[in-house]
């Protein structure tokens, strides 16, 4: 064992009062740390979920038609000319050649799955009753890898093969249907069609779950009268937070206009980035007042040793092994006491998921105590323990060894 | 280590000691001093206080410096040497004795006693061990080897110190009124240990002392008034 570690170590087992009170200090702090950084992973893990669960993380679409005004400027002449100008009211364009544009974009690194997508608005009836719906044509198995639908189906399967159609559960409550029931979808491009309900899903959102009917994609391309094209590929990727990126990178490669999910939940992003801008500060205070704890016990004990580190120093110890004694004190603190702090941070997780749940009894959501989270506060922990050993270790290596043992 | 007779073990040359220099303050607490102690020389050093005894002392012991003059100690000039190779030199050539023991009382008295091997090597070997445990029998410690130092009593404590000041085999033990703090019966005691050892290992022993009782006991007496040698008598032999 190196000299520094001897003697630190029984320096420590020595004080052990002092010893005790620091590291329950630091055990507290990285038990408060750990803690929140889990409560709000998994907070941040949950919300998203919830959000991009029905999402797909970026659309690829034919860019909107630029309203134009037909004179621009100022006309000849001087007069001036008030050309009012009005963006076109529906979008009408769509991608014909998807095959080829769905090639490209699977072919990007970050791109987990593609899907093509013919959507458009429909009226769906079921006796007396109608609501208005957003058709929207899929490829199951595609359509499945993107937004993992199949999940979230309560009743029946994901079948849209033929003259089925699945639907949300508000949709189904509201026009009163049940699995193999039949509805009508009608579209202002061609009349309409009979369908048999052949699912029924629960997104967790009203909204989808009240307005989404999904077809096949040939079905919802005759309903729209768009033979053999897609309204929209939408697109999963595997780093969530990249999609901006990967957004511009297809736009660049397939000539069309993609939109990430940060841009259409720029409200979620930031509400997440307050999220995580909060937990660093909580961690930079909580590891200051960690650091002044340990800073000021380990200056006591400098003081109370300062006969013992003067003789230290006459038998031959080097400023820089008596810096390190205290320096070991701190980093063996830190590393300890973070031991101990990412129990108490564990507790306090479970004791939240057993409190905390919804009126169901499910938890709210999970807290996320990751293996690395662990590694990385207690990295932080002994780091932190050596540097606020750094003024007291410089203190005692400072000691006039003379002065120190007669006393002075 | 032991250098022949005709190189002095210490050797002072118009040492001078200056406190405060410059301020109103300044005091001069060792003025000009020569002075030159042979290996194997058992010598006390007395004075009144104030006499500049301590701070010959911690000349000798390479805890200060001084502010003019020339110190060599076993033919160094310990001074010229950078900050720590002087540490480590410090280490290697000199044993200390102090009034109070300043054992680290974490520690037992045998890790007492090896603490100059773990500052030295950053380790403890077999050899080195059995070594301190022998010196610890040579002071009557043996059975309390593995106590707690602080479970021992002054005079113990001080016999500990001495063991540890001697673990690497110092040509020079200083000692700083090593008894002062003790009763004539263990005070007797540690002079006699001190005494074997000059006698068996050869180590030359420097003791600073107010107890002209144990001053009269040593071969050679330096007496220091207001930073002078005013007398430095042998025993004849």
């Amino acid at each position: 064992m190196p000299f520094s570690l001897f003697v630190a170590l029984r320096f420590l087992r020595e004080g052990r009062l002092q010893t005790v009170l620091i590291l329950a200090g630091v055990a507290v702090g990285v038990g408060v740390i750990v803690f929140v950084s889990a409560l709000i992973a998994g907070l941040q893990t949950s919300l998203i979920d919830r959000t991009l669960g029905s999402q797909a993380h970026v659309v690829v679409e034919p860019p909107e038609e630029l309203p134009r005004p037909l004179r621009e400027g100022v006309a000849q002449g001087g007069a001036a000319v008030n050309a009012r100008v009005e963006k076109s009211l529906q979008r009408t364009e769509s991608i014909r050649a998807w095959q080829q544009v769905r090639d490209v974009i699977a072919r990007d690194p970050d791109v987990v799955a593609v899907s093509p997508v013919a959507a458009g608005a429909a009226f769906a009836q079921a006796g007396r009753a109608s609501r208005a719906v957003a058709l929207r044509g899929i490829e199951p198995d595609a359509f499945d890898r993107v937004v993992h639908l199949r999940g979230d189906l309560v009743a029946g399967t994901l079948d849209v093969t033929g003259r089925q159609v699945v639907i949300g559960v508000e949709l189904a409550r509201e026009l009163g249907l049940s699995l193999g029931d039949k509805m009508r979808l009608s579209t202002s491009e061609v009349g309409g069609e009979v369908m048999t309900v052949a699912g029924i899903f629960d997104l967790g959102n009203r909204d989808l779950n009240e307005r989404w009917a999904l077809v096949s994609l040939r079905e919802a391309q005759n309903l729209l009268d768009m033979p053999g094209a897609v309204t929209s590929l939408e697109v999963r990727i595997d780093e969530i937070f990249a999609a901006r990126e990967v957004a511009a990178r297809l736009a660049g490669a397939t000539g069309l206009e993609a939109r990430s999910w940060m841009e259409t939940n720029a409200e979620l992003l930031i509400a997440l980035r307050s999220q995580s801008s909060s937990t660093m500060l909580i961690r930079i205070f909580v590891v200051m007042a960690v650091a002044l704890g340990i800073a000021s016990v380990l200056v006591v004990s400098v003081v109370q040793r300062s006969k013992q580190i003067g003789i230290l120093k006459a038998m031959g110890a080097s400023t820089g092994e008596v810096t390190r004694v205290f320096l070991v004190q701190g980093g063996l603190v830190g590393l300890a006491g973070s031991v101990l702090g990412v129990a108490l941070g564990a507790v306090l997780a479970v004791v939240f998921v057993r409190v905390a749940r919804t009126s169901t009894g499910e938890p709210l959501f999970p807290v996320a105590l990751t293996p690395g989270l662990v590694a990385r506060t207690a990295l932080l922990a002994t780091i932190t323990g050596i540097v606020s050993a750094i003024a007291p270790a410089r203190r005692a290596a400072a000691l006039d060894p003379a002065a120190a043992i007669h006393g002075e | 280590m032991a250098s022949d007779a005709n190189q002095p073990l210490v050797t002072l040359e118009g040492v001078r000691k200056r406190y405060g220099a410059g301020t109103p303050r300044e005091v001069e607490a060792l003025r000009a001093v020569d002075l030159r102690v042979g290996a194997g020389e058992f010598a006390a050093i007395i004075g009144p206080s104030g006499s500049g005894k301590s701070t010959l002392l911690n000349l000798l012991g390479l805890l200060d410096r001084p502010t003019d003059g020339v110190l060599r100690l076993n033919g160094v000039d310990p001074n010229a040497l950078r900050e720590r190779e002087r540490t480590k030199f410090r280490g290697r050539t000199i044993g200390f004795v102090f009034q109070f023991h300043h054992l680290l009382p974490a520690f037992t008295a045998v890790e007492n006693v090896l603490m100059p091997s773990w500052i030295e090597r950053g380790r403890v070997d077999d050899a080195r061990t059995e070594r301190a445990l022998s010196l610890l029998e040579r002071v009557g410690l043996g059975g309390k080897a593995r106590q707690p130092a602080t479970d021992l009593s002054g005079g113990e404590q001080q016999r500990v110190a001495i063991a540890r000041a001697l673990l690497l085999q110092p040509p020079l033990l200083l000692a700083d009124e090593p008894t002062g703090n003790l009763d004539t019966q263990s005070a007797d005691r540690i002079f006699a240990l001190f005494r074997s050892f000059n006698r068996e290992l050869g180590t030359t022993v420097l003791v600073v002392t107010h107890d002209p009782r144990l001053a009269a006991r040593c071969d050679r007496v330096i007496e220091l008034v207001d930073g002078r040698i005013v007398d430095d008598r042998r025993r004849p032999a």
